[in-house]
């Protein structure tokens, strides 16, 4: 029944991947700031609109809080808005997130994952996105560049869906993503056009009763943000609430009819040899690909391991996830940043939690992985699949929460435990040390 | 499993590494493979010892993850061969292809290569100077790699320079590849 849609094979990194879908998507508004590594976008996207190949109002903003705030205006408006960052910059932007979702306002944001500062540092890791993982907007996390290009388009579909009505993230990994050039498959534009439809604009009920477009508009005119205290916040609130559980259906429906028209089928997760693994790897991200290739390297050794990989973490697909490790002895959950005086990562904690009442429940370890940019090659990836086999063998768990690829000799810099002196000190010399 | 082979380019912040890795991965593409093509991530400095890696395979590429052990090296500047370890994780039965205007021999007697590793050499700055008029050595190394690894097929790489440079600029460094591929020797 499926009719796959002749594409053309090119070669692309993320970041010009994303901005090729953003090109064929033709949004009325883009504003962005630039910031490594998402800045390939921005540059990209310039030209596109310097070439008349859009007809996208183009604003470079002078900052990312302004980037953010241009594309609530133009989402108010009814237009289609997108803005890309990273890092600081989507550290920049926290207080508008809430404002783009709160106002219920369908923007598509790109985030290319980068540390965040102190100390400085340009490469991937998840620290970005997570600080503003409650702040209401969808996250979906690519794999490779592919994904990064299928996951632009699908973004629209699933932020202007009238039970979801939310902005998406879609976040794709620093460098590791962005600058790396790799096989993308593209549609055709009017493909492409017709996937992503005409721009909709819901319809609400004012408290008399009566019927009125959610939009600014001279002939129909409304106040979006007025103030909601304690009468109704708490019921708006519980609407957005409403509106991510609706996403958790609308990704698979989107990701369904973009996989019969691509023949590249998305979910909310995207499971990896998962049907008969006894152990697993749980991983967002670009190391999903490359923990596919050690399971892969594991499988030929006759051990029975798999990659569960979340694409959405917010909404975050519970249900999914608990049918898919079930049967699973043991697992590792690999987080790409720390939430700092937790215990154990953002996506282990939710995936913990999610096996509480569970009859059945596998052994659930964590990693830190990473940060900064670090690089998570294969062998590392082995050896958790290893570490999860010991344990299932031995029954002996040993640490829950680990580091992967981590240095545990010894640095006297590292491990020297700060003293305190007092400012008198400084005139005397005596800092301390003997 | 499938193979995967890995190359990895040595040049100096303006070199054009980079942009070589960019031509041989969109040159496999051309041939229907699959590739990857990703610089030494970093703030790059004109001049400065910098790295480019590339991927190729039949089957799609799912490691995400830098190059430690490459099946070849290419380094696009014969004074890196003094100041870095260009043969650093290089496989055993390695291909390692220099731009120098020194004889093979003399060149591999300098170099510490492994029994199985081979040695291709090719005064690509010669040639660069002669056909472009500057030591711009990116393009044609990449022309020294296909005669020695064959990973990609001249022909492939000959239609990606004219896709991505024009007019003179495509001709000459045409002219520059067949070249270099020409004069690439193993020692």
């Amino acid at each position: 029944m499926s009719k796959i849609v002749k594409q053309e094979m090119m070669g692309m990194n993320g970041d010009t991947a994303c901005a090729y879908a953003v090109k064929q998507c033709n949004p009325e508004v883009v504003a962005a700031y630039p910031i490594t590594p998402q800045t390939i976008i921005v540059e990209v996207f310039s030209e596109y609109v310097a070439n008349g190949e859009v007809t996208t109002e183009f604003i470079p903003v002078e900052s990312e809080h302004s980037a953010m705030s241009t594309s609530i205006g133009a989402a108010a408006a009814g237009a289609r808005a997108y803005t890309a960052s990273a890092s600081q910059g989507l550290a920049l932007m926290y207080e508008m997130l809430y404002i783009a979702s709160g106002l219920r306002l369908p923007i598509v944001m790109t985030c290319v994952n980068r540390a965040l500062s102190a100390p400085i540092n340009i490469h991937g890791d998840h620290s970005d996105a997570m600080g503003a993982r409650d702040s209401g907007w969808i996250q979906l996390y690519c794999e490779n560049s592919q994904e990064a290009y299928d996951t632009v388009i699908q973004a629209w579909r699933i932020a202007e869906h009238k039970d979801v009505l939310l902005p998406v993230m879609v976040n794709i990994d620093g460098f590791i993503l962005s600058h790396t050039l790799e096989n993308v498959a593209v549609l055709p534009d009017d493909a492409v056009k017709k996937f992503i439809g005409e721009k909709k604009i819901p319809v609400v009920k004012k408290p008399s009763g009566e019927l009125t477009p959610y939009v600014l508009h001279p002939d129909y005119p409304v106040s979006m943000g007025a103030i909601d205290l304690q009468d109704y916040y708490f019921e708006h609130k519980r609407q957005q609430a409403e509106a991510m559980k609706n996403a958790l259906k609308v990704i698979k429906e989107v990701g369904e009819e973009y996989g019969e028209l691509t023949g590249r089928r998305y979910g909310l997760i995207d499971a990896y040899m998962m049907d008969d693994a006894e152990i697993a790897i749980i991983v967002m991200g670009s190391t999903a690909g490359t923990a596919k290739y050690a399971a892969d390297l594991m499988r030929e050794k006759g051990v029975k391991a798999g990659v569960l990989r979340v694409r959405s973490f917010r909404p975050f697909p519970r249900d999914d996830i608990v049918k898919t490790l079930s049967k699973v002895k043991a697992c590792a959950v690999l987080d790409r940043s720390i939430s700092f005086g937790s215990y154990g990562g953002p996506l282990f904690t939710e995936i913990r939690s999610s096996f509480c009442y569970e009859c059945e429940k596998p052994i659930i370890i964590n990693y830190y992985y990473g940060l900064g940019g670090r690089d998570t090659p294969p062998n590392l990836l082995e050896n958790v699949f290893s570490e999860l086999k010991r344990i299932v063998e031995t029954g002996k768990i040993g640490e829950e929460i680990r580091y992967l690829g981590l240095r545990e000799d010894s640095i006297d810099s590292v491990n020297y435990k700060a003293e305190l002196i007092s400012f008198k000190d400084l005139n005397t010399g005596n800092i301390g040390g003997k | 499993m499938n193979k995967i082979i890995e190359i990895r380019f040595h040049g100096r912040g303006g070199q054009g590494a980079w942009t070589a890795t960019q031509l041989l991965a969109m040159s496999a593409l051309e041939e229907g493979k699959y590739a990857q093509s990703f610089p030494s991530f970093g703030p790059e400095r004109a001049g400065a010892p910098m790295m480019a890696f590339v991927r190729i395979s039949n089957q799609p590429i799912k490691l995400h993850s830098d190059i430690y052990n490459p099946h070849s090296v290419v380094v696009l500047d014969p004074t890196l061969l003094s100041a870095v370890n260009v043969l650093d994780g290089m496989q055993s039965n390695g291909k390692l292809v220099v731009n120098s205007h020194e004889s093979p021999s003399t060149l591999k007697n300098k170099l510490n290569l492994k029994d199985q590793q081979e040695l291709w050499v090719v005064p690509a700055s010669d040639i660069a100077i002669e056909i472009l008029g500057r030591d711009i050595t990116s393009t044609a190394m990449i022309g020294a790699l296909v005669k020695a690894t064959g990973y990609v097929s001249l022909d492939s790489v000959l239609k990606q320079v004219q896709k991505r440079f024009s007019g003179a600029i495509a001709e000459k460094n045409i002219i520059l590849i067949k070249r270099s591929y020409e004069e690439a020797k193993k020692a």
